[in-house]
């Protein structure tokens, strides 16, 4: 079975995913992060594939992501840098990346070698339904990687369904109507929003993200959903120092959002 | 219709909507209600009276008689330049404030590079009296200074973007991400044909005018509504998608575009986005750009605020590799001359997109009798301080 759907089935609340940008901050610092991410017992790690023009994401992910390229990090370097990443961590992974340099890659050469590496899933926020659906959800399947859709307020119910209908994995449920990295606490619309989710009662589990940075937006999405993905937050705390620090920010990070 | 878009919203290959979750509702929405509208009589006459009493429409096709005499071929000059705020970008911008005032949004965004796409929606939205916010990047607000002004003056909001190469894919990427965060009261103005559909369609259509209005007029002028060739600069490419648009199924009329090609296709300094880039993805739409072997899109360079862009209007890209548009470039150099030279010629100062445009007629070599028209989309008083410093080098 997939790691992730045996995360799931083993641990139904309070899961903890994390994103990271590769080749940030160093170029060398995507293994030493996801090794040190996993030993803090985080559930999942989310790995963002650089991209120049990322139109969903806030500033503090945008400039990870610009570090990340001026390091000469590209796909090809982490699907290389991911080569031995099994024998340093269990947790499912998952890349989530913009569809432009997916493309240029070739999508089943991707899904090839992210199996290759043992990679679990697949985050494209650009890549229609639709077009997943007919030239791609085969490809998927036959390589046995999850494919994990979006959904956000402003997501129409019929839609929700169709969207879980074809999410493999897990819905990853945007918390605002927002870029990634913003808000700070969350408004009754909002958790108004998180109950109707609930009481959706969607086939995939369902992980929040956008906006989670510490233990009350942590302990706070939970009561809806089984866990959060927490980015930019992180991203900030491991900004500074470089390599070296990442010792002491990551674990010091990981245990804030837990206590 | 051969070349129209299919009801996926793909011209060919080209096209679609790949967009973030965040903006399918809002997407999905315009889509819809755009449809309707361009079929309701009511929206069409107040969309043709306001084009005609605001902006002044039609503008004059004038036949450029030294220029012609110049090049040994008879040019016509579509003369959007003489349009309210100076440029075709109002065609577009009316037809969408009528559209998001329908749909009943409160606030509009926009990106700009040479500044005229973000004075036309400036100044729609205080015709309408709607919240206007223009995201620019910073180089171009050095550069187009007289247009920021502009802006300011008719009550809209400037953002300067200082991401990437601070130029107009930058302000492109800063607007959508408003949008995302505002999803409800804001309707985004893009300013060419480029863009998630329904916006390349879209764009379109309401630039369409431009060639609708060409037969008419070269009808009166030579008899025939069809010309030999027709010229425009392509950024996004909404002037040239405007001027081709009746004339894409009309075999015999040439269709050339002139993209920017900076200091020279090889130096690493281009907004060449057909001569140097290939298909992939940028601001939503499958297309042509200039990237990395990585997929990584690059800084584009262009002495011209409104063709230093990365990429180009899917209706282009199909144009291109159906081969039913040539798409030439222009250097900076070559821009300015033609510039110059038609200040000279006809007393006509162009802005320096257009210029690249103008550009061509040194290259292409027309019949005494051939008909060209050239979309003549600016004028160049944003650009003046440009045109004053290369004249002042030169002499130097
Ligand atoms: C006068 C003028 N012409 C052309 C352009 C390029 O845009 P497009 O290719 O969409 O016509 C601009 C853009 O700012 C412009 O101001």
């Amino acid at each position: 079975m997939n790691r992730i759907d045996c995360l799931f089935n083993t641990k139904k609340n309070r899961i903890l995913s994390v994103y990271c940008t590769a080749g940030y901050p160093c170029l060398n610092s995507t293994v030493t992060v996801i090794k040190t991410l996993s030993e803090q017992g985080v559930d999942m790690i989310e790995i963002g594939i650089p991209f120049s023009d990322p139109v969903a994401d806030g500033p503090v992910i945008q400039q990870s992501n610009t570090v990340a390229l001026k390091n000469g990090m590209t796909l090809a370097l982490l699907l290389e840098q991911l080569k031995e990443i099994r024998t340093v961590t269990s947790v499912p992974l998952i890349l989530m990346g913009y569809l432009n340099p997916i493309l240029q890659y070739g999508m089943e050469a991707l899904l090839k070698q992210a199996k290759a590496c043992g990679i679990d899933g697949l985050i494209i926020p650009d890549l229609p339904l639709r077009e997943y659906e007919q030239a791609y959800q085969s490809l998927f399947a036959q390589y046995g990687i999850a494919m994990i859709f979006l959904i956000t307020p402003q997501t129409a119910p019929e839609r929700i369904r169709e969207i879980d209908r074809l999410s493999t994995g897990f819905v990853y449920m945007v918390t605002a109507a927002s870029t990634t990295g913003r808000q700070s606490s969350f408004t009754t619309q909002q958790t108004h929003y998180f109950e109707a989710i609930q009481k959706m009662d969607l086939r995939n589990p369902v992980l929040a993200g956008f906006g989670i940075h510490d233990h009350t937006g942590f302990h706070t999405v939970c009561q809806y959903v089984q866990g959060a993905i927490v980015g930019s937050g992180f991203i900030k705390a491991i900004a500074t120092g470089g390599d070296a620090a990442l010792q002491d920010t990551i674990p010091h990070f990981i245990k804030s959002l837990y206590s | 219709m051969k070349y129209a878009i299919d009801e996926q919203g793909y011209y060919g290959a080209f096209g679609g909507a790949y967009i973030p979750e965040m903006l399918y509702a809002n997407i999905q929405a315009l889509k819809e209600r755009y449809k309707e509208l361009i079929r309701e009589d009511a929206f069409n006459q107040e969309l043709d009276q306001l084009l005609h009493d605001y902006v002044g429409r039609p503008s004059p096709l004038y036949y450029a008689a030294r220029l012609s005499t110049h090049y040994n071929t008879r040019i016509y000059l579509k003369r959007e330049d003489l349009n309210h705020t100076g440029a075709h970008k109002i065609n577009n911008t009316i037809g969408q404030i009528l559209l998001a005032q329908k749909m009943g949004k409160r606030r509009i965004i926009a990106e700009t590079g040479a500044g005229q796409h973000g004075v036309a929606t400036a100044t729609v939205c205080a015709l309408m009296g709607l919240e206007c916010k223009v995201y620019m990047g910073a180089k171009d607000i050095l550069r187009q200074s007289p247009n920021v002004a502009r802006m300011r003056l008719l009550g809209a909001e400037v953002i300067p973007v200082h991401s990437g190469s601070e130029t107009l894919k930058d302000a492109t990427n800063e607007a959508i991400r408003d949008w995302i965060s505002h999803p409800e009261t804001t309707h985004y103005i893009i300013g060419s044909v480029v863009g998630p559909d329904p916006y390349p369609d879209m764009v379109a259509h309401f630039q369409s005018v431009i060639s609708k209005e060409i037969r008419v007029q070269l009808q009166q002028h030579t008899g025939s509504p069809l010309p030999t060739a027709v010229i425009a600069c392509v950024g996004g490419g909404s002037n040239a998608a405007g001027a081709f648009h009746h004339f894409l199924d009309e075999a015999s009329v040439q269709l050339i575009a002139v993209e920017a090609a900076g200091k020279g296709l090889d130096t690493g300094y281009t907004a060449a986005t057909m001569a140097q880039g290939s298909p992939g993805l940028i601001h939503g739409s499958r297309t042509y750009l200039m990237q990395s072997p990585d997929g990584q899109i690059t800084e584009p360079y262009s002495i011209s605020a409104g063709l230093d862009y990365p990429g180009i209007g899917p209706l282009h890209a199909h144009l291109y590799v159906s081969k039913r548009a040539s798409y030439l470039q222009a250097t900076d150099d070559e821009a300015l001359q033609a510039a110059y030279r038609l200040m000279r010629l006809e007393g006509i100062i162009p802005a320096l997109e257009t210029a690249h445009a103008l550009a061509v007629l040194e290259k292409e070599s027309f019949m005494p009798d051939d008909k060209v028209v050239l979309c003549l989309s600016g004028r160049g008083d944003k650009d003046l301080e440009t045109y004053i410093k290369h004249k002042d080098d030169e002499q130097d």
